[in-house]
């Protein structure tokens, strides 16, 4: 007879682990990326290119002077990386770019106690610093395909500052100015797809955050057209589809219970169609996320969902 | 003796160990020279009210030493307002309200209510210089990094290339906080690795 092994559990150990998630995102930004590299050509590659080598050069350095163990072999430095790289301005000097990563990554993560322990998004918050520390470059954008050295501006700029003339094909399929990884709405629902179909991401959290804009661009709409645009000019311009998918489903940064999701993406488009309406900025979504990361786990410690044979209402 | 001096420096350092003071910390330091002024303003405020409090210390009733300090403490804020005003009016007017707002900086009630009350004329003396300088390099170090990254000069001196862009975010509040928060880290770092070795 063979030796009996006794182990201690766990027997069973579910596949799903960091680096199967931060894969699973890097595929869904595939086609963003495509869309990035096919409308910005060379700019979009500098820029993907400095900022996922910002985010792991960091990260190893973070990691290393903190004397923990090195594991940037889990990805989550090159998501981090890579959607930096998708909120911003293509024609953004490379060491901006190259700065706004490591800030990121010391910043937004390790100063946190690395992964998991972080309040904000790391992307968006060196989005905000980078906003905040070069107001210029991080507002100038670049003509898709010509590249003009003539910048311009996003459609909701336009909008916001104008009578602006939409054209929902350039708008869905990306042929507009803006950041890297927002313009194409369709190469983002494509990502949607797949993390749904993966079930990396809940459902809740960007239904809930789109249908809040929808819902309340459309009652806007109807009470007054000429001062607002259409619903679905504020579902595809900007960085709306982006936001909703890769940066408000953060696992680490958004609220856990079902509940609490509604909450967090309700409150998102509520805070994102306040500053697009009547904020300085044309755009919100970046704004919007952060704030409401920071009420996480508030939202988290009320939406906690009645525990079994708990009667409603008692604690 | 060196001890009281000592300790405002380092081991008790106002703003990055005992994190008093925030107020003109935060909101004056977007250049070297006005965390400059700012930290000699409150050290002539420090030394001279610890002075005066350890002096009178024997006459002061224990229910209204409160109100007390702080008329002291107001009266060479006073003073001080009014000197900067006639002499650097420039610094007194970027200072803005920050210099009468001494009045309520914790540090100069803290030590008045812990430690010259409590001691000797010349103990009291050393322990607020000790303090005063210890905010006033904080204070100069914020703003100079502040200047730096914001703005490219330290003390007004142009130190970085021609090319360099100014991170217009370190002369904001959030630069404030951001630079605070890591000079606290990079202290304690630092203290620890002091105190290990020590031992």
């Amino acid at each position: 007879m063979e030796r009996l092994t006794i182990n201690i559990s766990p027997h069973v150990v579910s596949p799903v682990d960091t680096r199967y998630m931060m894969k699973g995102v890097l595929k869904a930004l595939i086609p963003a990326v495509a869309v990035s590299l096919f409308f910005f050509r060379w700019y979009a590659v500098g820029v993907i290119f400095t900022s996922v080598a910002g985010c792991v050069i960091a990260e190893y350095v973070g990691q290393k002077i903190r004397g923990k163990q090195v594991r940037v072999n889990d990805l989550s430095a090159v998501v981090t990386g890579l959607l930096l790289a998708m909120v911003l301005p293509p024609a953004i000097p490379l060491w901006m770019a190259f700065l706004g990563a490591i800030f990121a990554v010391l910043m937004g993560k390790e100063i946190f106690g690395g992964l998991g322990c972080n309040i904000f998004n790391p992307a968006l918050l060196a989005r905000a610093f980078l906003m905040a520390a070069f107001p210029v470059a991080l507002t100038t954008w670049t003509m898709p395909v010509t590249l003009d050295a003539m910048t311009t501006a996003t459609p909701l700029g336009l909008a916001k500052f104008g009578p602006y003339a939409a054209s929902y094909m350039s708008l869905f399929l990306g042929n507009v100015g803006g950041s890297l990884g927002e313009t194409s709405a369709l190469a983002l629902l494509l990502g949607l797809g797949y993390l749904l179909y993966c079930k990396i991401i809940d459902y809740r959290i960007p239904l809930a955050y789109i249908g809040t804009v929808v819902v309340l661009s459309t009652i806007f709409y109807f009470i007054s057209p000429d001062r607002f645009m259409p619903p679905q000019f504020y579902l595809l311009a900007g960085g709306l589809l982006l936001g909703a998918v890769f940066m408000a489903t953060d696992p680490v940064t958004s609220p856990i219970t079902p509940k609490g999701r509604w909450i967090f993406g309700i409150g998102c488009g509520l805070v994102t169609m306040i500053i697009r309406w009547w904020g300085g900025l044309p755009e919100g979504v970046m704004y919007s996320i952060l704030f409401m990361n920071a009420f996480t786990p508030l939202i988290n410690r009320m939406a906690r969902p009645r525990r079994f044979g708990m009667v409603r209402g008692k604690v | 003796m060196l001890k009281d001096f000592l300790k405002g420096l380092w081991r008790e350092n106002p703003v990055f160990v005992q994190v008093l003071g925030m107020c003109p910390t935060l909101a004056v330091t977007t250049k070297a020279v006005f965390g400059a002024s700012m930290g000699m303003a409150t050290t002539f405020v420090v030394v001279s009210s610890s002075i005066v409090i350890s002096l009178i210390r024997r006459f002061i009733p224990e229910q209204v030493r409160i109100p007390m300090f702080t008329v002291i403490i107001a009266t060479f804020v006073t003073a001080a307002d009014y000197f900067l005003k006639a002499n650097f009016y420039q610094i007194s007017k970027a200072l803005g309200p920050y210099v009468p707002l001494i009045v309520v900086n914790c540090l100069i009630l803290g030590r008045a209510e812990a430690f010259a009350s409590k001691n000797g004329v010349f103990r009291s003396f050393l322990d607020a210089l000790g303090m005063g300088l210890g905010f006033t390099c904080a204070l100069v170090v914020l703003g100079a990094i502040r200047e730096v990254l914001g703005a490219g000069t330290v003390f007004g001196y142009r130190v970085m290339w021609d090319g360099f862009s100014n991170w217009i975010v370190m002369i904001l509040p959030a630069g404030a906080f951001l630079t605070l928060g890591l000079l606290v880290g990079v202290f304690n770092m630092v203290d620890k690795k002091i105190s290990v070795e020590k031992k």
